[in-house]
């Protein structure tokens, strides 16, 4: 339609992605001279498939709920309820498994009351426990996507509804499910993803090796047989899995719910009362106390650590915040130039091409990359940038499914009036997009900036000794016997991630109110 | 824009200028795994003791742990930037004789070793014995070989062979120990495992949440917490059998430009400016002899196991399907 040059630039923005995804598996079978399977590798498949299948829908079962409480209730500290709720998904995984252990463990908070209440001990490890920890972790993304659908639901809609004399169930079945049904298959691809590359969170909670996933499987494959044609196999039957899922996603998402644009009222919700006022409490209180226990553990094991701490964690910090803004400023500046040209009708691969990163195998890309790049120049140059590249690439598949909505209302509500205004290039975007788009932007921004921030992945592959980034910090502090230090360091990071991720996600707010 | 693009251009040149500056002196770089050139462990102690006499800058370049170290190298191959690998074990020199990567080092073998090590190819560092650590206030008398173990309801928690060294180390322990009965034992010892974490980290740290009795370390564990934190509660325990060393080598790669330094290099791991280092750094027995710490050591085992290189690369696939049967219900 419009704009061409966009597309063309979407194009090749996707391109570049879809290079950066199979180059390096292509680059790793080319190495080996071949790919392969195994008969072993389907016991693996299976689990994979499993755990992967019911940590996306449980994570988005529970979402829904909890998200339409939170839309429809006003109580004092929501704002910071949605915030806080939001931490688990930004911390680093290791992390997030000690927190949980600490509260779900043998030795943890539940077993030790249940224990002086006479209850007999439960145990967190085996599938449940995996379980637990995917929930634990995707459960506020997909609180937050759900919920800014129900807030994008004009407000006129519901009134609408109020004056046909609709219950809660009609508004539910007129209103919010249509909603539901464009973006839940979205929410379930995108969890089913990330949950596809699992390996430290399946293997320690998973209790053996009944618990293998095809990640770990491509460890076993280059670490135990250095057979890097199976790895290459490995992870393109990875890879593969993500596509189908992104393409059945794709499939099932309806197209636009609903007729007509709103005038932008704030939302006014009648909140119904009687038992659903219960049930949506309940909801509240069970996802706050699930998601905020793990939390609290862990700053409680971090506090004594600040004191051990040593100097090295402020370089550190400082460098990794630095990439976690650079990362986010890219990802942000990315996402929207895609979600742009699919808005205006774009192809709609390029949406494909923005799920496909999250199923990526993180041992094969690093290892891809590094023979990509090593007759080029020294890995230790490139430690750095290469970290880069790699969290604008995991990052933006969130980025595309949180701006994609709004964009789509954006360019419904007012790319008409746009452009039969010829409002184009920066004018539009200072004028139209901004304005209306900062709440989605900064909230994009502060999640890739919090991701990056917890980003173990490729750097462990390519640093030099002096270039330690806060995670990498925390890991040889554990490595170190330094427990302590470690706990303390790693609520150092957290607080950090979080900080970046409110200061951008508040700002974007701030500014869209405005 | 143009301030920012006049800091850029300011800054840049400074960026670049240290790596100029050092291409004076001959580098040498050693590969090694992560925890060795952490702050806390041996190599920035041993980089300046060696750079005050070899009038050359010491370089480490790191990736995971040993048998990432092989992968790694395995992947690149003559071309290699590295001259020294540091971290292999014995389970791995087999697979690293066989890349044809390796050149003899030519120096005296290590005299500290339990048991008579020598290979022309590879250089004994440091060792230990791998060893389930326990806490002494919570268990009393702990089991003393692995048929108890498995009788026992006590909870371990042990690494994966297949994303770590000590994982192999058991795997190999009880090959070593049990031989065609090492299924018998790990179907024994499956209930009494908690969970198997990727690495020995996160081992030792449910160990110390106390969410685990014992878990799967070293005998040197204990002292860390003795001479570093004060702390006597921990304590490993021996077993019966016997217990399975890990041998920690370094190797000089056939590509290396500059043999002549790098031969100096190993002989200088074996000196003690390098080898008085490791007890407290690196938490492992070193190789040469050595006054070790006060309190480093209690008691050690009566009796050591290792299978030979090339027996251990062997038994590997064996022992990794024996393991994965048992304890995949």
């Amino acid at each position: 339609m419009a704009s061409r040059p966009r597309s063309l630039g979407a194009g090749a923005i996707s391109a570049g992605l879809l290079a950066l995804i199979l180059g390096p598996i292509a680059a790793v079978a080319f190495h080996a001279g071949g790919l392969s399977l195994g008969a072993a590798d389907l016991a693996a498949l299976r689990f994979t498939l499993l755990q992967a299948s019911l940590s996306a829908l449980i994570s988005a079962a529970l979402a829904v709920p909890v998200a339409k409480a939170l839309a429809r209730r006003r109580f004092p500290g929501r704002g910071l309820l949605i915030t806080l709720m939001g931490a688990p998904f930004l911390l680093p995984v290791i992390v997030a498994v000690m927190g949980l252990i600490t509260v779900f463990g043998q030795a943890g908070w539940i077993n030790s009351l249940g224990q002086s209440l006479g209850l007999p001990r439960i145990s967190i490890y085996g599938l449940h426990g995996v379980l637990i920890a995917h929930v634990f972790l995707n459960l506020p993304l997909a609180v937050r996507m759900i919920l800014q659908g129900w807030l994008s639901i004009p407000a006129e809609r519901f009134r609408l509804g109020q004056s046909l004399g609709f219950t809660p169930r009609d508004i539910a079945r007129h209103i919010e499910r249509p909603m539901l049904a464009q973006l839940l298959p979205g929410v379930l691809a995108s969890i089913f993803a990330i949950c596809l590359t699992s390996f430290a969170v399946a293997l320690t909670l998973g209790g053996g090796p009944a618990a293998t996933t095809l990640e770990l499987a491509i460890y076993q494959a280059i670490r135990f047989e250095f057979d890097l044609a199976h790895a290459a196999g490995l992870a393109l039957l990875q890879t593969g899995l993500g596509a189908v899922a992104a393409l059945l996603a794709w499939q099932l998402a309806g197209m636009r719910a609903g007729p007509g644009a709103g005038l932008d009222r704030p939302s006014a919700l009648m909140p119904p009362t009687g038992w659903r006022r219960i049930a949506d409490g309940f909801w509240l209180i069970f996802a706050a106390a699930f998601l905020l226990l793990p939390l609290t553990a862990m700053a409680l094991k971090g506090l004594p650590g600040l004191t051990a701490l040593p100097a090295s964690v402020w370089p550190a910090a400082l460098r990794s915040v630095t990439v976690a803004l650079i990362s986010a400023f890219l990802t942000v500046t990315l996402g929207m130039i895609l979600v742009g040209a699919v808005a205006r009708g774009g192809a709609r691969w390029i949406e494909f091409s923005a799920v496909l990163p999250l199923a990526a195998s993180g041992m094969v890309l690093g290892i891809g990359l590094f023979l990509l790049v090593r007759p080029w120049i020294g890995p230790a140059q490139l430690a750095l940038p290469v970290t880069l590249l790699v969290n604008v690439l995991m990052a933006l598949p969130f980025v595309y499914r949180l701006l994609i909505t709004p964009a789509r209302n954006l360019e419904a509500d007012y790319g008409r009036l746009a452009a039969s205004l010829g409002l184009v290039g920066f004018a539009r975007i200072r004028l139209l997009t901004w304005p209306r788009m900062a709440a989605p932007i900064g909230f994009s921004a502060g999640l890739s900036a919090a991701l990056s921030m917890g980003d173990l992945g490729v750097i462990a592959l390519f640093a030099a000794p002096d270039q330690v980034t806060l995670p990498l910090l925390v890991q040889h502090l554990l490595g170190a016997y330094r427990i302590q230090a470690a706990a303390g360091a790693a609520l150092v990071l957290v607080a950090l991630s979080f900080a970046l991720f409110w200061l951008l996600d508040a700002g974007g707010r701030y500014v869209q109110a405005r | 824009m143009r301030p920012f693009l006049a800091a850029c251009f300011l800054t840049l040149p400074s960026l670049a200028l240290p790596g100029l500056a050092v291409a004076e002196t001959p580098v040498l770089t050693v590969m090694t795994y992560d925890s060795f050139t952490s702050e806390w462990g041996p190599g920035p102690a041993i980089e300046k003791a060696f750079e005050e006499h070899c009038g050359c800058d010491l370089r480490f370049i790191t990736g995971g742990d040993g048998a990432a170290l092989l992968a790694r190298l395995q992947l690149e191959g003559a071309s290699s930037e590295a001259d020294i690998v540091l971290g292999l074990d014995t389970n791995l020199t087999a697979q690293a004789q066989a890349s044809g990567l390796f050149a003899p080092h030519g120096a005296d073998p290590a005299t500290a070793l339990p048991i008579p090590y020598q290979d022309p190819l590879f250089l004994p560092y440091d060792w230990g014995w791998f060893a389930f650590v326990y806490d002494k206030t919570r268990t009393a008398m702990p089991p003393e070989d692995f048929r108890a173990l498995g009788d026992s309801d006590l909870k371990i928690v042990i690494q994966d062979p297949r994303s770590s060294t000590p994982g192999l180390g058991l795997l190999m322990w009880v090959k070593a120990a049990y031989g065609d009965q090492a299924p018998d034992i790990w179907a024994g010892l499956s209930d009494n495992i908690l969970t198997v974490t990727p690495g020995w980290s996160e081992a030792y740290g449910l160990f110390l949440e106390g969410e685990a009795d014992m878990v799967l370390s070293y005998s040197t564990s204990p002292a860390y917490h003795r001479l570093a934190e004060q702390d006597d509660s921990k304590d490993w325990v021996e077993f019966a059998e016997g217990h399975y060393l890990q041998i920690e080598v370094a190797g000089l790669l056939a590509s290396s430009k500059q043999p002549e330094l790098a031969r100096e290099f190993l002989t200088f791991t074996q000196s003690p400016a390098f080898q008085s280092v490791i007890p407290e750094t690196n938490w492992m027995y070193p190789a040469a002899s050595q006054t070790l710490p006060e309190g480093f050591e209690t008691h050690r085992p009566a009796k050591s196991l290792l299978l030979g290189a090339d027996e251990a690369l062997e038994a590997r696939a064996t022992a990794l399907t024996e393991w994965q049967a048992a304890l995949g219900r």
